[in-house]
Formats: C-alpha cells, sequence, structure tokens
C-alpha cells in the first residue's frame, strides 16, 4: 500500500466511524483530561505558593519546576512502573497496565507544565491586585483568589499546554498502560503499534485526530490569550 | 464627631527615618488634604492607615478603639478604605469592579444590584456599567475607583493623588467626587500635589516635610 492509498484509507476509517480508531480515540481523551483534571488544582496552588511566598530554598523549588518541564515522559514512565509493579512499593494497588496507571503518569508529566505556567502568571500579575482586594476588604485568601482570577487566561493556557504534553506522549503510555487493545491503548501507541506493524493507514488516521487535537488546543490557546487582553 | 486619632506612626526606610508622626487627629467632615514633596511618605502613610503597609510602627485610635503594636485588624479594613494612585480594576465589567467589595460583605444580590446603579450615577458612569475597564478614560479609572470604595459606605477614606495626570474636565468630577464624601460625614484624606483642591469646602490641610505631618506654613 503506497501513502496515497494508505492515507485515502485512513480517512474512510475515521469517516466510517470504525470503532477501533474511536474507541482508542476515546481512550486517549479520557486519560489525558482525568490526568488533568486531577493535577490542575495541585499544580496551580504550588505555583501560586512559589510565586507568592519567600521561603529559603525557594529558589531551588522553581529551579526544580523548571528542570523537571524537560523531564523526558519515558523516565516518568519508568519510574511509576517500578513503583507499580508486583514487587514495587505499590504492587498491591494493582495499578500497572490500567488507564489509572496511564492518568497518574499524565498527571504527574502535566504538573510541572501546569505548576510553571501558574506560577509564572501569578509573579506577572500586577502588585495592585492583591493590594487592591485587600484595601476593600477581602481577606488575604479571598485575595489570592482575586489573584488568580485576574491571571485567569494564562492559567488556562497552562492546561491547554499541558493538555498538548499529555495527549501526544508516548512513552509513560506505553511503559504503564502496556498498550492494551481497548483497555490503555491510546492514540500515541497505538500509533507507534499500527506503523511498526506496516498499518499505516491507521496510523495516518490516528495521527490526523492527534493534529486536529493538538491544533484545537493551540487555537484555544490563541482564543485564551486573545481573550486576556479583553480587547 | 467621629475621628481618627494618629497617636505614633513611625517608618524607616533603612536608615532613613521616612515618618516619625505624632498627636495627629484626621476629624469627620473635614477634607484632610496631606501635601508633600515626592517621596515624602505620604503614600506610605496611607497605606500603613489602611492597613496594607505593617513594615513601621503604628498606634491609633478609631471608634474609640485603640490599635497598637501593628495590630491591625482585617475587619478594620472593611472601615478605613484606600484608594490607590493609579487604581487596578479588575478585569470584569465596571459594575462588577463597583460591586466587588460588596459581594465580599455578603450583600444580598438587590441591594447590590440598586448600590451599583446608585454609585453609578454618583459617578456619573451612566452608560459604561458593562464596559471593560480597559476601554476607559484616566478620569473614567479614577471615578470607577472612587464609586467602588464609596459604595462601601466607609466611614474612612483615603484617597492617593486622585486628580494626578487628569486633564482639566475630569480634575473637576473627581474633585467633586471629593467634596460630596466629605459632605456625607466621612473622614476623607487625601494625599495630593494638586493646589486646586484647597480651594474645595471644609479642608483640612497638612504638610509632610521631614519626616513630621504638620500645619503648612501660611
Amino acid at each position: 500500500m503506497d501513502l496515497l492509498d494508505a492515507t485515502r484509507e485512513a480517512f474512510r476509517l475515521l469517516f466510517s466511524g470504525d470503532a477501533n480508531i474511536w474507541t482508542i480515540v476515546w481512550i486517549s481523551l479520557r486519560v489525558s483530561l482525568l490526568a488533568l483534571l486531577i493535577a490542575t488544582p495541585p499544580a496551580v496552588a504550588v505555583g501560586f505558593f512559589l510565586a507568592v511566598s519567600s521561603f529559603p530554598g525557594r529558589r531551588a523549588c522553581v529551579i526544580v519546576l523548571q528542570s523537571l518541564l524537560s523531564f523526558p515522559t519515558v523516565v516518568v514512565g519508568l519510574i511509576l512502573f517500578l513503583l507499580l509493579t508486583r514487587q514495587g512499593p505499590f504492587g498491591n494497588l494493582q495499578m500497572l497496565y490500567t488507564q489509572e496507571a496511564m492518568i497518574a503518569g499524565q498527571a504527574v508529566i502535566a504538573f510541572p507544565v501546569l505548576a510553571a505556567f501558574a506560577l509564572a502568571a501569578v509573579q506577572g500579575a500586577d502588585l495592585r491586585v492583591r493590594e487592591t482586594a485587600l484595601a476593600l476588604g477581602a481577606s488575604r485568601t479571598r485575595a489570592a483568589w482575586t489573584t488568580l482570577f485576574e491571571v485567569r487566561f494564562a492559567v488556562v493556557a497552562g492546561v491547554l499546554n499541558g493538555f498538548g504534553r499529555v495527549i501526544s506522549e508516548v512513552g509513560c503510555a506505553m511503559m504503564v498502560g502496556g498498550n492494551i487493545a481497548g483497555i490503555t491503548r491510546n492514540i500515541p501507541t497505538a500509533i507507534s503499534l499500527e506503523t511498526s506493524k506496516g498499518d499505516f493507514a491507521q496510523g495516518i488516521a490516528l495521527g490526523v485526530v492527534l493534529m486536529v487535537f493538538a491544533i484545537g488546543a493551540n487555537l484555544a490557546l490563541a482564543w485564551v490569550q486573545g481573550r486576556g487582553g479583553l480587547d | 464627631m467621629s475621628a481618627l486619632e494618629v497617636q505614633r506612626a513611625v517608618k524607616y526606610f533603612g536608615e532613613r527615618c521616612l515618618l516619625d508622626i505624632e498627636a495627629v487627629t484626621f476629624w469627620a467632615g473635614k477634607l484632610h488634604l496631606i501635601v508633600g514633596d515626592n517621596g515624602a511618605g505620604k503614600t506610605t502613610l496611607l497605606k500603613m492607615l489602611a492597613g496594607l503597609d505593617n513594615g513601621g510602627a503604628l498606634d491609633f485610635r478609631f471608634n474609640g478603639r485603640a490599635y497598637t503594636h501593628g495590630h491591625y485588624p482585617d475587619a478594620l479594613r472593611r472601615e478605613i478604605v484606600y484608594v490607590h494612585q493609579h487604581p487596578y480594576l479588575f478585569s470584569t465589567s465596571v459594575a462588577a469592579n463597583i460591586g466587588y467589595g460588596l459581594r465580599l460583605r455578603k450583600v444580598p444580590a438587590q441591594q447590590r444590584v440598586d448600590a451599583i446603579a446608585k454609585a453609578i450615577r454618583w459617578a456619573g458612569l451612566e452608560g459604561v456599567e458593562k464596559v471593560t475597564p480597559k476601554r476607559l478614560s484616566g478620569g473614567e479609572k479614577q471615578r470607577v475607583a472612587l464609586a467602588r470604595a464609596m459604595v462601601l459606605n466607609a466611614p474612612v477614606m483615603l484617597i492617593d493623588e486622585p486628580t494626578a495626570n487628569l486633564d482639566a474636565k475630569a480634575r473637576n468630577q473627581v474633585s467633586a467626587l471629593l467634596e460630596s464624601l466629605r459632605a456625607e460625614g466621612r473622614i476623607v484624606i487625601v494625599a495630593t500635589h494638586d493646589p486646586a483642591l484647597m480651594g474645595l469646602p471644609d479642608v483640612s490641610a497638612w504638610q509632610l516635610l521631614d519626616a513630621k505631618l504638620n500645619r503648612p506654613s501660611p
């Protein structure tokens, strides 16, 4: 099958509602969205805390956080694998090769992206936001919420960026998910498998879906950043 | 008549004594204008009184209660409201900005709507209620900030250079609002460089010079 035939077949698979393809897409979306849902609140809280607090070792924490941004996802997968394997400290949870393990892995991968965006957003926030909130009678906690609200577009941009990172990562999903058909096979691991088998049509079809997600996330990001200007 | 009695306000920046103020009383119903050079400490004094700058020593009495040794309860910030020289307006609508403090105070929705409408009329902001603050002129922003503070009915208002960088028309509008706040019987303390404000009724002028707050020399 040449590339043209494979591409034609790919679009036929997509538009005929091929159950296999759409199951893979559903697993990808479910895992990535749940991972973001779990990671976002603590990551934003950590980013906010690092932005507004001063304590010995804060700078080291920021450096660690920034270093984690470029941490290879396959290494995250390896560490999680060692923790979850039957002989590992969390082996009794029997999470290895489940969607839950993939969700945990993607949450770990998304965490530094989300926290770093929140950190940068809050650090870049106008100092008068907190002062104005306090001056109008807000408690310190409420003033913190107001600051987060004011930088909400940057925080959402972080979430979309995190989505882009986890939806397309293959290393961790392969390590802890095991690429089991219908259970843990997501778009990146399926592309990897089908391509190695020579089934380019399915690989291309899934690649198209992944690109649509990536472009969609970027369009959403651009829209959110435009909204941030409120012009 | 209520008053804000500052017994001691001391603030150092490194070795430099910025404020060393003793026994000053700000009476209600007066428009207290504090003049002084740039960097004299006007903003610092207002922020200390608003509980936003806790780096110095501040002892004062208000409403029959003494606040000493830097103890500034959060609840007091609901009675003493500070308006920034360059007011920050939240990235919502003008109406939501004005209603911010009312929401904090859990004012019921209908009362809030009524109070916001009244504040908008007071500040002459009809027609821009739903506009985002980025679209407002400098004078309009200043009036939104004043309306946002006025609507809280706080007995003390600390206002930092409200007419700075405004054209003559906007300055007159803001001056009228300051006079209206004073006439309501509040304690209004304004840091300013604007000599035109001295012409308003019931002005009580102060000069911040060499860390001391005194009556200006004639």
